[in-house]
């Protein structure tokens, strides 16, 4: 069954407070912490920094800290600018990047946790290598029948104009994790993220395995567990609308039954 | 402990082939009771505190008769399709197979009850 409550080992507590610093514009954030090695139950840690000497997003606060406060801190981090997905997380209850979140859009305390119902290696990061494979399950690359063409496969711009909203995905896992369908039947429904790079292959003019992919999606749970919560689309960081995807996804199938 | 790659994990036992068909008739259901349930509703309400004499010349007559069956079927088909997606989503192993079972029987009683009531009233 859906599990209400966390279990015992997962209860979070209450963690440590650092030492408040001097100053005018002084915020207070308080961030999950869990490290596997100490066996000890997850605690939330409340950090203070002066955002007046700190980058405007909630990324250059996070590494302000693990700088200068606690150098333990542990989360994902690249690019610093929305295109590698590397620092998605739960900030101020709302999935989203780190990187292009600004503190400005939290009002009161900044709460960070790792994105929701996924297990945690340690800290601010996920373990995402289910969420990995489901990509990889739905051959998330052009396949070709047609002898290779001399020089390129060619698509129109009307052809090319379909993938926009579905290219600029760079799978952070914000929409999955936020669905409540991919919570609980996160083994075997797909999710939005997984689900949206299937219809980008799907939509592709280039693409010949549409009958194949369609057939790898009909199932009960890969694909009908969407159950249009919209979640996905609230959240995704790119404003990219996944629910639609599994919308024309649905579409297709029906129209090729009907 | 299994030590099952992610990839096989993710993969699972691979699709069912199954489901579009849920959709579809999902959908067509949907349709049919937006009409039937407001025409139910009023069917019923006009016989709502009669005699049990009108109560039972209502349901006699062809139209109320036809749409009250026509409400039991596609509702309780609607009905157990939807709890079973509903159970399916909160419940895991043996009792989601058992939520299921009930759910499928208690649609099919409510259904059989109902057209074997409807039968003797109308005929």
């Amino acid at each position: 069954m859906v599990q209400f409550t966390l279990p015992k080992n997962s209860k979070v507590r209450t963690g440590k407070t650092w030492p408040r610093p001097e100053g005018k514009s002084i915020r207070k954030f308080l961030i999950y912490r869990w490290d596997p090695d100490t066996g000890e139950n997850p605690r939330v840690d409340t950090y203070f920094i002066d955002i007046a000497k700190c980058g405007p997003m909630v990324l250059d606060a996070l590494i302000k800290i693990k700088a200068e406060i606690d150098p333990t801190l542990t989360f994902r981090r690249s690019c610093r600018e929305g295109i590698c997905g590397s620092c998605a997380m739960n900030i101020d209850g709302i999935n989203t990047l780190a990187c292009i979140y600004g503190l400005d859009e939290v009002k009161g305390d900044v709460k960070i946790y790792p994105l929701p119902h996924m297990p945690v290696v340690k800290d601010l990061i996920p373990d995402l290598t289910l969420f990995y494979a489901q990509h990889a399950s739905i051959m998330p690359w052009l396949e070709t029948k047609t002898n290779r063409p001399a020089k390129e496969w060619r698509q129109s711009i009307e052809d090319r104009k379909k993938l926009d909203g579905l290219y600029e995905c760079v799978m952070c896992a914000s929409c999955s994790t936020s669905c409540p369908s991919y919570w609980w039947n996160g083994d075997r429904y797909l999710g939005p993220a997984t689900l949206l790079h299937a219809y980008r292959w799907i939509i592709d003019s280039r693409d010949e395995a549409t009958a194949e992919r369609l057939d790898a999606l009909e199932d009960p749970f890969k694909l009908y567990r969407c159950h249009t919560i919209m979640n996905c689309a609230k959240t995704c960081p790119k404003g990219l609308n996944p629910a639609k995807a599994i919308a024309e996804i649905k579409k297709m199938m029906v129209q090729r039954m009907v | 402990m299994h030590y099952l790659t992610d990839r096989k994990r993710a993969e699972g036992r691979g699709a069912a082939h199954k489901g579009t068909e849920h959709q579809w008739f999902m959908t067509v259901s949907s349709v049919a009771l937006v009409f039937l349930i407001p025409a139910f509703v009023y069917i019923f309400g006009t016989a709502l505190g009669r005699p049990h004499d009108e109560v039972l010349a209502t349901f006699a007559r062809p139209v109320p008769a036809v749409v009250t069956a026509l409400t039991l079927v596609a509702g309780m088909m609607h009905f157990h399709r939807g709890a079973k997606m509903m159970i399916q989503d909160y419940s895991h192993g043996l009792t989601r197979k058992a939520l299921i079972m009930a759910a499928v029987f208690v649609s099919y009683t409510v259904m059989a009850a109902g057209l074997y009531a409807l039968v003797r009233i109308a005929l």
